[in-house]
């Protein structure tokens, strides 16, 4: 069998395996898978021939046309190996071939040598051969670990994106959430503004007619003195005309003893308006030194009035223990008033609702005690009211809790004067109470009070 | 005639004393001070037929002046002595409870002194 006989078989084994996938082969590769067997017996029967060397001239064109033919294709690009593989075999099958046509004596001595190196482009072929398919198991490998990691890289990057748009989802969720609960804060921090501002307007209105009844008083007075007083001056024109001098210094007195009533009453009078006026503004934040005795005393009767006015039936006797050697203290009043006047509103309340169930034997009284103990002042509320509740006794502080029917407390009384006493004052707001006794509500003010105490 | 005013402002008295200087200089009139409910029914357990005319405030600590008033009209059999209420409050409501409790008179403050003598006198 010639040299390349043997190549154009390899070749077309491998032309056949490489190309039978590939969809643009030419029809006549599907033939040729079993093509190898003719060639070989074609190749035997020629070899048994005498005239074999014209056949090896066809074997070496076929050869050419396959070598061609595969260098034409592009699905051997990557197998250029091949073709050196054969490239020996190939170049001395040519030249047997062409040394068979002119059978001369030097010629003779070539072939010799062309005859021993046979053996070493077979063996170079099959070394070829070797690699070869070893280089094309490694690529297939390669091929196959790159597909494989493609397939990952992509099932990555799938839930890459997916992953990705999980996480938009839900920051644009949570941005929602965020946005709603700002929004809702505005509106609670506007809302508890406009509660702090009704809770004032309802105690002040509670006062109002507190405020009336405390101004007519005064106002009766100071109206009706000053008349006296014109009568008088007239009284005592009279009487200098008489000459009659002992009456006319006992007018002048009555006169100056009227005139000082007056002077009195309408300080009053002047006093209730200025804390009416305190009462509504807006708290300054200013401290400033207070009588407390007074302070206390006129939102007393403030608040007694208010609630005799509001409902005929309210009826209790109130009484103050005030210390008269109390120092003046720094509080900021309008802050302080609402405190005090809170606790009286309560203590009334208190009282009242127990004068409502237990009609007989009962007497209704209020105590505003003020003292000094030691480095601190003490201001206490006591009635003699129903009491507090234990179960509820943890929750007078906490703002919006009312024992009042709806619509008639706003709940932020005490949790208002906690802070006010506390926060803004540095003292203490306590409560002492006993069910079916009473209720008592001291605030305590340190005397020294340093600055970081201020509101 | 003898007046008993009841009110919790002190200074009270001292305006009626000036006001009526003349009345009471001339015993045409004699006045009583008492400064809550429970001292003017005290007074006038003890001084029984003495007060003819009760002036009275409404609003005062402990016993209030409707209190009184009722007490006065319920208890005081023979003859019932006139009452007047006299009140800071002039409101509808203060009037027509005191009316029903049987006042004589509502008048408010400031009391218009002119006009108070006048009823006085028209009941004397």
């Amino acid at each position: 069998m010639s040299a390349a006989a043997l190549i154009s078989i390899i070749l077309i084994i491998y032309l056949h395996k490489t190309l039978k996938d590939s969809p643009d082969a030419p029809p006549w590769v599907r033939y040729l898978r079993f093509a190898w067997i003719p060639l070989m017996i074609l190749s035997f029967t020629f070899e048994s021939m005498k005239v074999r060397s014209i056949f090896d001239f066809i074997w070496i064109g076929l050869m050419l046309f396959l070598l061609s033919f595969i260098l034409k294709r592009r699905e051997f690009s990557n197998s250029r190996s091949l073709l050196v593989a054969v490239l020996p075999l190939a170049i001395l099958s040519f030249i047997t071939a062409f040394l068979n046509v002119w059978n001369f004596e030097i010629i003779e001595k070539i072939n010799s040598y062309i005859e021993i190196a046979y053996p070493f482009a077979f063996i170079w072929l099959g070394a070829y051969l070797i690699i070869y398919r070893k280089q094309k198991k490694t690529l297939a490998k390669e091929r196959q670990k790159l597909e494989e990691e493609e397939r990952l890289n992509k099932v990555i990057a799938a839930r890459k994106d997916e992953l990705e748009n999980l996480v938009t989802e839900r920051t644009a969720e949570i941005t929602k959430q965020k946005e709603e609960l700002q929004n809702t804060l505005v509106e609670l921090t506007a809302t508890q503004g406009q509660l702090i501002h009704s809770e004032k307007m309802a105690s002040l209105g509670e006062l109002t007619a507190g405020i009336a009844h405390e101004i007519q008083n005064p106002l009766n007075f100071v109206n009706n003195f000053s008349d006296v007083n014109t009568e008088l001056i007239a009284e005592m024109e009279e009487a200098i005309r008489q000459g009659n001098i002992e009456e006319v210094k006992a007018i002048a007195n009555d006169i100056r003893d009227n005139n000082s009533k007056i002077t009195h009453h309408g300080k009053r009078a002047d006093a209730i308006v200025k804390g009416m006026l305190q009462h509504s503004r807006t708290s300054t934040g200013q401290k400033e030194p207070t009588d407390i005795n007074a302070l206390a005393d006129e939102y007393l009767r403030l608040a007694y009035h208010g609630l005799r006015a509001k409902d005929k039936s309210f009826n209790t006797s109130y009484e103050t223990h005030l210390d008269p050697q109390l120092p003046k203290i720094n509080v900021i009043p309008q802050d302080f008033g609402r405190v005090i006047l809170n606790l009286f509103n309560n203590a009334f309340y208190a009282v009242a609702e127990r004068k409502k169930k237990e009609a007989t034997g009962y007497k209704p009284n209020v105590i505003l005690t003020t003292r000094r103990i030691r480095d601190q002042i003490e201001i206490v509320v006591a009635d003699n009211g129903g009491g507090i509740p234990h179960n509820i006794l943890d929750k007078i502080f906490q703002p919006f809790f009312t024992t009042k029917p709806t619509g008639q407390g706003t709940g932020l009384g005490l949790s208002l004067s906690y802070d006010i006493v506390t926060k803004g004052h540095g003292g203490n707001l306590r409560v002492e109470t006993q069910e079916g006794e009473g209720t008592k509500f001291i605030i305590s003010i340190p005397l020294r009070q340093n600055a970081q105490t201020q509101a | 005639m003898k007046i008993l005013v009841v009110d919790d402002e002190l200074d009270m008295q001292t305006l009626f004393e000036q006001r009526f200087r003349r009345e009471i200089r001339s015993h045409e009139m004699d006045f009583a001070f008492a400064h809550s409910g429970e001292e003017a029914l005290s007074f006038l357990k003890t001084h029984v037929h003495e007060a003819v005319l009760i002036l009275s405030d409404i609003n005062m600590p402990g016993m209030s002046g409707l209190e009184l008033l009722k007490e006065i009209k319920g208890n005081f059999h023979e003859p019932p002595p006139v009452v007047m209420m006299i009140t800071a409050y002039g409101d509808p409501e203060n009037y027509n409870q005191a009316i029903k409790l049987g006042a004589d008179d509502f008048l408010t403050k400031p009391i218009d002194f002119t006009v108070l003598k006048d009823k006085l006198k028209s009941i004397h």
